[in-house]
């Protein structure tokens, strides 16, 4: 068991302006779970691209079983035994479950025998797929199993995955866990990349940390706690965010029996969503991914017109109104997609400014701009939130994740909305500015806005949601109060893991 | 109106051979659109193919080729797009646009020593035995060689993407090619590949314009069959089978449109000339109307390794 794998000696990489790997160095041993841990920007992605032949290293070496590797491309990669669960997954919605596992392969079989293998190792790692599905229409679950058989397909001898929980319910990270166990236990090594800090003391013998390309430490995560691993992640001690005593008033946002159609074939209808949210209170809406999130905020900024009586703002019938009239009612939203939606990428912060908050701030007069107040309002959001940029006259895709996120989710605030609802408010956020971003929520409740938080990210809507509920295929289960729930109850909530049982049966 | 004088053997047969240019362009298209790239140059390298097989089927006596001299005139300039597109990541629209432009004006210039002279042209095939059947063998099995290769084509198209698996690495970096490229795929090369097969086959279509359909060169002769071939893509929804329905059916349109002006309909021979292109219209937007129809998912989106 103690033998090394891989071995990694000095990789160095860098790009232009920042150097993604700063001479890093650690060991992985044959039939290890190692834990690859960093923030967003820390180097994770770089390291495991040159691992996997997808980015050739400037400087350093790898051996595999002591022999020199340096693979050219990832085919050269999987001959040495490695295989890569990606986590932007790398499938083709058009193309079928065997045809996506045949385009991971370097030497795949004839179509029948591939099916017929599919289907055998799926049943062994208890991960059931039908060959034939379209990859589109599996749930996120599911798709990781197409990702997971095809590197199983290959008896692989390091298995790396990145990020592999953040779109599964709680119970499908049970069954996930149950096959890297076993994979452990029959000798592959796993490199796990993550920042879940309580998954990986739950899973992982090893853990590196990586904080701004450098390796910070090798440490076993079991034997520390969750808080020192997050501070050597950041490396500084940072806040954690602190909810004041609320008083609930009166109900602000009340949704009843809201059914939208779904705008296109890979998005999720609306199902009789009903919830309302009282001034000074949070409520956080769980689910997995891809189950109705875009859609509800769409549905609830104005971007996709409801039908009458279904959205009432402050007793006041909404549903007919456009995003810009709901802002003038006090409905404030930032969608999820920072670049792009929330945000345009190449306009300046004060032009941002501007597109939310020309109208509540004054910041238009009879159709022209007022540049002057448009800057000084820029500056507030800047100074009130710590947005780390050179000045508001910089293009929006310039700031980093963190910033930009504070920025927008700063502009909402800072417009003193009656409701505020939040898709993803500290997704690929850095711990100090999701920190941060979830302090503002909560001091904005505390002044009597009524706030609906839409995330994947559990821990987050526990922390600091009053109520909690959850989407599943476009349905909204009952908010219930954070204070009675598990994990398990909210994964049950989620719609447990999906159709895992029944597809066992089948064959 | 004299529709006794429209015989039905003879329609069918030019059917076929009015359908033959289009169904070559499209064909290509279709795979290079599968790959994920959108080339509007369609036109411009028909009617390179149209002027260069002409000039060389002439200057030769050899139709056959004439007609390589087209794939390859087509293939040539189809490079030029692959370069700007895949290397130097231009706007894939725009630079379509000017590829027809170009290969509108190259054709003219090369074209104008060549108006006014009949081209030799390729013989009809007498199939033995097929041919010589009542009706059908007329209709279908005397035609020459390029209609039956069109078909060959749309049958060979239609079995690469299906069976083989450069025809499905193909279709995956069409659907995704970020997917495609972090499992190891050569999306550059792929497309590359691709916009050169598409360009050769449009030099084809070109060819057979100017050999075969009418035969002779006039400047801008294809007169929109380029357009055409790529709106039957998209009726197609990139399927290789309703290629060949949707280039026969414009094909069709446009030979009894002929034949009813030649029988004195009563209609104005406007209207009938322009109906082929109306009725792709209204096809086109019936089949938009039905909603998503399966285009690549990665169709016109420019790709860059770099992160």
């Amino acid at each position: 068991m103690a033998d090394t794998l891989l071995s990694i000696t000095g990789l160095t990489k860098a790009y232009p302006g920042v150097v993604a790997n700063d001479d890093v160095s650690f060991d992985i041993r044959t039939g290890e779970i190692h834990a690859l841990l960093g923030e967003n920007g820390a180097g994770k992605s770089t390291l495991v691209k040159m691992i996997y032949g997808l980015v050739a290293p400037d400087r350093g070496s790898m051996r595999i079983d002591g022999a020199a590797f340096a693979p050219g491309s990832p085919s050269e990669a999987r001959q040495s035994g490695v295989a890569m669960v990606f986590q932007h997954f790398s499938l083709f919605d058009a193309l079928d479950v065997a045809e996506n596992v045949s385009l991971g392969m370097d030497d795949p079989p004839k179509p029948g025998a591939l099916a017929a293998r599919i289907r055998d190792v799926s049943e062994a790692y208890g991960l059931p797929l039908d060959p034939h599905r379209l990859v589109g229409t599996l749930s996120a679950g599911e798709r990781q199993r197409v990702e997971i058989i095809r590197c199983l397909l290959q008896d692989p001898r390091l298995l790396i995955m990145d990020e592999p929980t953040s779109v599964l319910t709680p119970q499908e990270v049970e069954i996930l866990f149950e096959t890297l166990r076993k994979l452990k236990t029959e000798g592959t090594a796993i490199l796990y990349i993550s920042h879940k800090l309580e998954e990986i003391r739950t899973l992982c013998d090893h853990a590196t940390i990586l904080r701004r390309g450098k390796k910070v430490a090798t440490c076993t995560p079991a034997e520390e706690t969750a808080r020192k691993l997050a501070e050597m992640m950041v490396g500084s001690s940072f806040a954690t965010p602190v909810a004041q005593s609320r008083t609930r008033g009166d109900v602000l946002l009340e949704i009843r029996s809201l059914s939208l159609p779904a705008p296109d074939a890979f998005s999720t209808p609306l199902r009789d969503v009903s919830f309302a949210v009282a001034a000074g209170e949070v409520l956080g809406i769980g689910g997995v991914a891809g189950n109705g999130q875009d859609e509800l905020l769409a549905a609830l900024s104005g971007e996709r017109i409801a039908p009458a009586g279904t959205v009432a703002l402050k007793g006041k019938d909404i549903a007919r109104l456009g995003p810009v009239a709901r802002r003038d009612a006090g409905l404030l939203s930032g969608p999820e997609e920072r670049l792009g939606h929330a945000a345009a990428p190449n306009m300046s912060l004060i032009e941002n400014g501007v597109l939310t908050a020309a109208r509540r701030e004054n910041l238009v007069s009879r159709g022209f701009i007022g540049w002057g107040d448009a800057r000084r309002f820029a500056e507030r959001v800047i100074d009130a939130f710590d947005v780390r940029t050179p000045g508001p006259g910089v293009a929006a895709r310039a700031l980093s994740g963190g910033n930009l996120q504070k920025f927008v989710v700063g502009r909402e605030i800072l417009q003193r909305p009656d409701v505020l609802v939040l898709n993803q408010p500290t997704w690929g956020v850095d711990a100090a500015a999701a920190a941060a971003i979830r302090q503002a929520i909560l001091d904005l409740a505390a002044k009597g806005a009524a706030i609906v938080v839409i995330s994947q990210d559990l821990d987050e809507l526990m922390e600091i949601s009053d109520r909690f509920a959850a989407l599943n295929e476009g349905r909204l289960s009952a908010a219930r109060p954070v204070a009675e729930l598990d994990m398990e109850k909210i994964g049950l909530m989620m719609g447990g893991a999906h159709d895992m049982e029944v597809a066992h049966d089948v064959h | 109106m004299d529709l006794g004088s429209i015989s039905v053997v003879l329609l069918v047969a030019s059917i076929m051979v009015s359908a033959t240019p289009i169904l070559l362009a499209a064909i290509g298209e279709m795979v290079v659109e599968k790959a994920g790239v959108l080339n509007l140059g369609v036109e411009g390298m028909m009617i390179t193919g149209a002027v260069v097989g002409f000039a060389f089927a002439v200057n030769s006596g050899s139709p056959m080729f004439g007609f390589v001299a087209a794939a390859l005139a087509g293939a040539l300039l189809s490079s030029a797009f692959a370069l700007l597109t895949q290397f130097l990541l231009s706007n894939q629209v725009a630079t379509g646009l000017g590829l027809t432009l170009v290969g509108l004006g190259l054709s003219s210039l090369i074209g104008k020593p060549y108006e006014g002279i009949k081209s030799p042209t390729l013989p009809k095939l007498d199939i033995p035995i097929l041919s010589d059947l009542p009706v059908v063998g007329r209709m279908l099995f005397s035609h020459d060689i390029m209609v039956y290769l069109s078909l060959l084509l749309v049958v060979c198209v239609w079995a690469f993407l299906k069976y083989t698996r450069a025809g499905l690495i193909l279709r995956a970096v069409g659907e995704s090619h970020d997917s495609a490229h972090a499992l190891g795929y050569r999306v550059v090369r792929v497309r590359f590949l691709a916009i050169l097969f598409g360009g050769a086959c449009a030099g084809l279509g070109g060819a057979y314009l100017s050999l075969v359909r009418v035969p002779q060169w006039t400047e801008g002769m294809t007169a929109g069959a380029g357009w055409i071939a790529l709106a039957i893509v998209v009726f197609a929804s990139w399927r290789a089978g309703r290629i060949l329905v949707g280039a026969y059916l414009f094909g069709g349109v446009t030979v009894l449109q002929l034949n009813l002006q030649a029988a004195g309909a009563n209609v104005p021979v406007a209207l009938l000339s322009a109906s082929p292109y109306l009725i792709t219209i209204l096809v086109l937007i019936v089949i938009s109307a039905r909603g998503a129809h399966g285009a690549p998912a990665s169709l016109a989106r420019p790709f860059h390794a770099s992160s």
